[in-house]
Formats: structure tokens, sequence, C-alpha cells
């Protein structure tokens, strides 16, 4: 099984006829996502042939959705529509949207934030790479050819240490891996994904990575200590950020006292989490930690 | 962007909030001219974008004329908390009969925004806050109805505020939104002797993913207190300088993070935060090196790529046109792992440049440059 995305999952592209959303609908289809349309008011009607099939374009999510059945979108239009592009997927009863787009103001994002809870629609992002169930079906950009399916569930502020993680435990392989997005504000939490992989009966292990900003990290330090009998590894990004200045990610700021990489690692160890000091030291972690979870099995 | 409190005050002036009067100037021979303009009797405030400028003494009532440009004198060029004061505001005083905190703020967790507003304003508010959380309201609003005249009345009665300042609750929720902030605050928010509710000193974050809808700071949006941010904005790279030796390139904003984190572990200090994004070109790769290259303070370099969306033999593309233009004087460490890896190395081992070296995993290739710099 997997998290919220699997092999049965019909996904639509919003935005799939410009240059990102082209190259990404390629990869997305060649790891084998059921990609069953994309979307594009101004171009409803054609269709567009990539090398594994031919994906007719809808003038609306409505449309694609009862043309198809598809229960996902993944978002890949430009900041200023990205919005009402959320909106039409929560109207047309899209159960998941993956929201690509970086740059997407804070105003837009409280918004269809509200908007979708409303509506039912789960929302993963935005700034985010997305997620795949490797073997089953990727919706967004996360490289599908890294690993492999497998036992980790992982959840990550940062695309690129997802990526890092992903390689490194490439052996082992995973459940899902989802990139939630570096924002202020983002769709689905760290905790919505640890509550999913504890439910999920294919995930031995989880894996969670975070960054400096907000107090995401120690909400989820508190929901594993009560909630969560899975093994959780944890590492976090932004030890050596100062204070006051932005980190690449929008949400990724140290202001005053709050959202610092210590107060983020302490909480996750206090709450037994076992903290990795690099990528690789991470790594080590699942490795030994799944190894002596066999040791108890087999004893 | 953190918006000077002159400018903040401008803002809550167009949406109809009351402020005092008031003007702003970097010479101390004009804010005599600004003070007698003003009546005389001034206070003297330095604008810099940080908290505390009162116990700072960055913040003074002058008597007369004079005094004022004697105290703008004094204010101009002091240092507070590492920001030089470049202009000061010189506002009519108030004859304060109460004051009062009132903000909103993004709540992250519960994604959206926040009321916070307490009947005890002033320079005290985060003691307040901190020894009698109850004297502080936090109110949230939905997002779909927003700060209505019924919304603010409860913010209001919810922190023991005045009737009369609901009017101001709802202007400054269109301050908040119509101006793509994150934050606004009023502190203090001041009841006057006449009566007048009126915004005394103000705070505004604004949105910078709002930018390509507000326009009005262009001009301030850019401006960088480093000149090697200025030069790397105006090539749109993500920078922030540091104050180590090793700089840092690589790609994707929580990778850059972890890179320094790590060459931090090995005892080096990092120079900056370089992330060149996805799909870099060569020309950003050019740009980012150039940038680093030019700071003194860089004595080894480590580029730090795991491609995903990136392919690595278009990184190592990059870095080899770039040993082309750009001078390297300083060890360049390079890991590349990830999509076309092995191609990408292949392409820098083909270079052959004397100070270009690579290592295969990101913790040793973070020990060499810290090896390198320490070194160097």
């Amino acid at each position: 099984m997997a998290i919220y995305l699997t092999k049965e999952s019909k996904v639509l592209v919003q935005g799939m006829t410009g240059g990102e959303g082209m190259k990404h609908t390629r990869r997305m289809l060649a790891a084998g996502t059921d990609v069953v349309g994309g979307v594009n008011p101004r171009k409803a009607g054609r269709a567009v042939d990539f090398d594994e099939r031919t994906v007719p374009v809808f003038g609306s999510v409505r449309e694609g959705r009862e043309a198809t059945g598809a229960d996902v979108t993944v978002v890949f239009v430009p900041p200023a529509f990205a919005k009402a592009a959320v909106v039409e997927a929560a109207d047309a009863g899209i159960a998941l949207t993956v929201v690509i787009t970086e740059g997407i103001p804070v105003h837009d994002a409280v918004a269809f934030h509200a908007y979708a809870a409303a509506k039912g629609t789960r929302i993963i992002g935005p700034n985010c790479p997305g997620l795949i169930s490797p073997g089953q079906s990727n919706a967004g950009i996360i490289p599908a050819d890294i690993t492999k399916p497998g036992r980790i569930g992982l959840v990550s502020k940062s695309g690129t240490l997802t990526y890092q993680l992903m390689y490194e435990l490439r052996d082992i392989g995973f459940s899902t891996c989802v990139g939630i997005g570096g924002d202020p504000v983002v769709g689905t939490s760290h905790i919505d994904c640890l509550a999913a992989f504890e439910a999920d009966p294919d995930t031995e292990l989880i894996v969670l990575i975070g960054e400096i900003g907000g107090d995401a990290e120690e909400r989820a330090a508190a929901y594993v200590r009560d909630h969560v009998t899975k093994p959780v590894v944890g590492y976090i990004a932004g030890f050596t950020a100062p204070e006051g200045r932005t980190m690449g990610h929008a949400g990724a700021i140290v202001s005053g006292s709050s959202g610092t990489a210590r107060a983020k690692k302490e909480a996750l160890e206090g709450a037994g989490v076992q903290v990795g000091g690099t990528p690789t030291a991470t790594a080590r972690l699942v490795l030994a930690r799944l190894e002596a979870e066999r040791d108890v099995t087999h004893s | 962007m953190d918006l000077y409190e002159h400018q903040a005050r401008e803002l809550f002036a167009d949406h109809g909030i009351l402020v005092p009067r008031a003007e702003v100037t970097d010479s101390s021979q004009e804010a005599r001219v600004i003070a007698r303009r003003l009546g005389g009797r001034v206070v003297v405030k330095a604008q810099v974008k940080t908290g505390g400028r009162g116990k700072a003494g960055g913040v003074k009532l002058a008597a007369d004329p004079a005094a004022a440009e004697l105290t703008a004198r004094q204010i101009l060029g002091m240092d507070i908390k590492g920001h030089t004061v470049g202009k000061v505001m010189l506002a009519e005083p108030v004859d304060i009969e109460a004051e009062f905190y009132v903000s909103y703020v993004l709540d992250r967790a519960a994604g959206r925004f926040l009321a916070i507003a307490s009947a005890e304003g002033g320079m005290e508010i985060e003691e307040v806050a901190a020894t009698r959380p109850e004297a502080v309201a936090r109110v949230p609003v939905d997002p779909a109805e927003g700060v209505t005249s019924a919304k603010a009345a409860e913010i209001a009665e919810a922190a023991g505020l005045p009737p009369a300042t609901v009017d101001v609750l709802v202007r400054l929720w269109e301050v908040l939104l119509r101006e793509d902030a994150v934050l606004v605050e009023v502190n203090p928010l001041v009841r006057t002797a006449q009566g007048q509710i009126l915004a005394l000193d103000g705070k505004v974050t604004l949105d910078d993913n709002a930018r390509f809808r507000q326009t009005r700071w262009g001009a301030e949006a850019a401006e960088h207190g480093d000149q090697l941010e200025a030069a790397a904005a105006a090539k749109g790279l993500n920078y922030v300088k540091l104050d180590g030796e090793v700089g840092i390139i690589g790609n994707g904003a929580g990778l850059v993070m972890s890179t320094l984190d790590v060459v931090a572990g090995c005892g080096a200090r990092p120079a900056n935060f370089l992330d060149i994004g996805g799909g870099a070109s060569a020309q950003i790769m050019a740009d980012g090196l150039s940038v680093i290259l030019s700071d003194p303070a860089v004595k080894s370099v480590f580029v730090n790529v795991f491609g995903g969306i990136t392919a690595c033999d278009a990184v190592a593309d990059g870095i080899v046109q770039a040993l082309d233009t750009v001078r390297l004087t300083k060890p360049l460490v390079v890991r590349l792992d990830g999509n076309n890896a092995a191609r990408g190395r292949a392409i820098l081992d083909g270079r052959r440049h004397p100070l270009v070296q690579q290592v295969t995993t990101m913790d040793g290739a973070a020990r060499r440059a810290a090896q390198l710099a320490d070194a160097g």
C-alpha cells in the first residue's frame, strides 16, 4: 500500500501544456502514473502525444473529472493563477490537489487552504516537489528512478533533502515520499503524514525531515510522542542559519527565539525520535533501526 | 520585506487610520525646519527595521527646533542592533490617555491569520504576553469572512479595547489584505486626551511573493545591506552573506541549508548560502561562482549538488564554462550525486583543473572544503 497516492490514482495536470507541465507529465507517465488528462481552457479538445500515451486536454477540471474519473490533480500554473486553479479543483470534487508552483502569495495560500478544507480536498504544497509512491504513481517532480518500492515512509519540507534521503536509502525503498513544501502555509502537514504512515500497514519506519521556521516540527514531535508507535528517524536543516534571514524557502526563517533547528531537534529527541547530524548519518540511523527491529522480530 | 515605521505609517494613513503629523529626513538641519513646521516640540525617532529602538536611545523628545536638530544629529548614524540609522522621523507629540496593542499575524499551524490585541500596549507588551497571557486576546480570523465590523467588535471586546477601536481594527485588516502584508502591528495604538484613536507606531511586513501585484515599494524592495547580496540579487541568485570562510553553492534550499550545517560540523564556518535552484544553467553556475569568489573572506568553495530535476552533467558543463569566464583563485570541491552523476563527474575529470577536486560523498566533500579553507 502507500499513502494518498497509489497505482489506482487517476491524475489530471493543470498547466500540462506549459513548459514545466509538459516536461514533468512526461516524467510522471514514465514513472507509471496514470495521467488521464491535462487542463487548459484555451486548448480544450486537443490531445498531447507523449512517449507512453496520448493525453487529452480538457477545458476545466470538472470536465476532466467527469470524463475520466480523475481524483488527483497536479498544479503547474504560475503563482498569479494558482489560487484559481486550486479553487477550481476543489469545486470539481478532486480529492487530492498537489501544488508544485513556487512563489504563491501567502494570502492566496490562506484563502485556498480554507476553501479546500471546506470542500474536503486535501492539498499538498504549495512550493513542493509533490509525492511519489515508488513503483505505483508519481504526482509532481520527484525523480522516480533514484529509489524503489519499500518499507520507509518519508515526509519532508525540502525537495532536495527528500531526494538525498531517497537516494541514500535506495536499497531499502519507500512506501510513499511526501514533499509537503517549505512555505509558511501548507495544506498537508508533517502530522497529517505521520498519521497516514502510522495507519499504513506497508510502512515500517518513518523519516521526518524538517527545517528552520515555524513550529511544525515541535508539533510533529508531540504527535509522535502521543500517537505514533512506528519508529521515526528525523533530520533538521538550518543549524547555522542566522536570525532574521530567509534561507531560500519562504517559511525558513528564524525569528527571535522561535523556529530554531536546535529547538526542533530537541523536541524530536524528547519524543523519542532519533535525529541524524547529516543526511548520510540520518540514513545510517534508519538502517540501524530497521536492523534492530528485525532482530526483535526474530528473537 | 519589513517596512520602516514611516512607510508603515504611510500605509495606515492611506487606509484611513489616524496617525500623528510627522515627516522624515536624513539631515539634522532639515530636522530643525520640520520641527518648526510641526509646532516646535517633536518626538525624534530613528528609522530602523528592528525592535527595541526606544530602549536603545533611538526615540527622544525634543522641546524646540534647535533641540530637534541636536537630537537628530545624535540619532542619525547611530547603531541599533547592527542597523545604522539613516533617517529619522519627527512627529508631533500626542497627549496619551491610554495605550493599546493590536496586530494581525500569520498563524502557520492553522493556516490563517490571527488577531492579537491587548488593552495594555506599549513597550512592555512582550512582558505582558509572557507573564499574564490572559491580558492578551488571540482571535482567529476566518479567511472567507475577514474582519467585518462585527468581527472587529468581537476582537475589541475580547481584548478589553474601547468600542472606538473597532473601526481601526477593520481598517488595519484592509491594510493587511490590500497590501499583501503578512504582519501588521500597531504598538501603541493610543487614545488621546481629545478622544481620538491614533496609531503612534507601526510595523508592517510585506509578502515578497506578492511583488508581482504590489509595485509600490519597488525600489525599496531591492534594498540590500551587503554589496555582494546586491550583486547576487541583480543576477537573480538566492544568496545570503554569512561571516565564514567556506563558500557554498548547492541546489535546493533544504540541501544548501544542510550543507552549511555539515560544513559547520567539520569545524569551518560557511561564508554564504547560495541556492542555484532546480535546472541550473551554466550561466547561473558562473554567476554564482563569480559572486562567491569576489568575497575576500572565502578561502575555499564547496559545490554540493544532488541531481533530482537538475542533471549533474548540466551542472558539470556549467562549472567547466564558469572556469572559462571566471578566474578561479581558490580551491573548489565538487560533490555530484543523483541524476547523471557519473557523466557529470567524467566531464569535470576531463577538464583537469588544478584547483578543482571531486569528492563523492557530501560529508567527505564538506570535510575536504573545511580542510582547504583552514590551510588557505
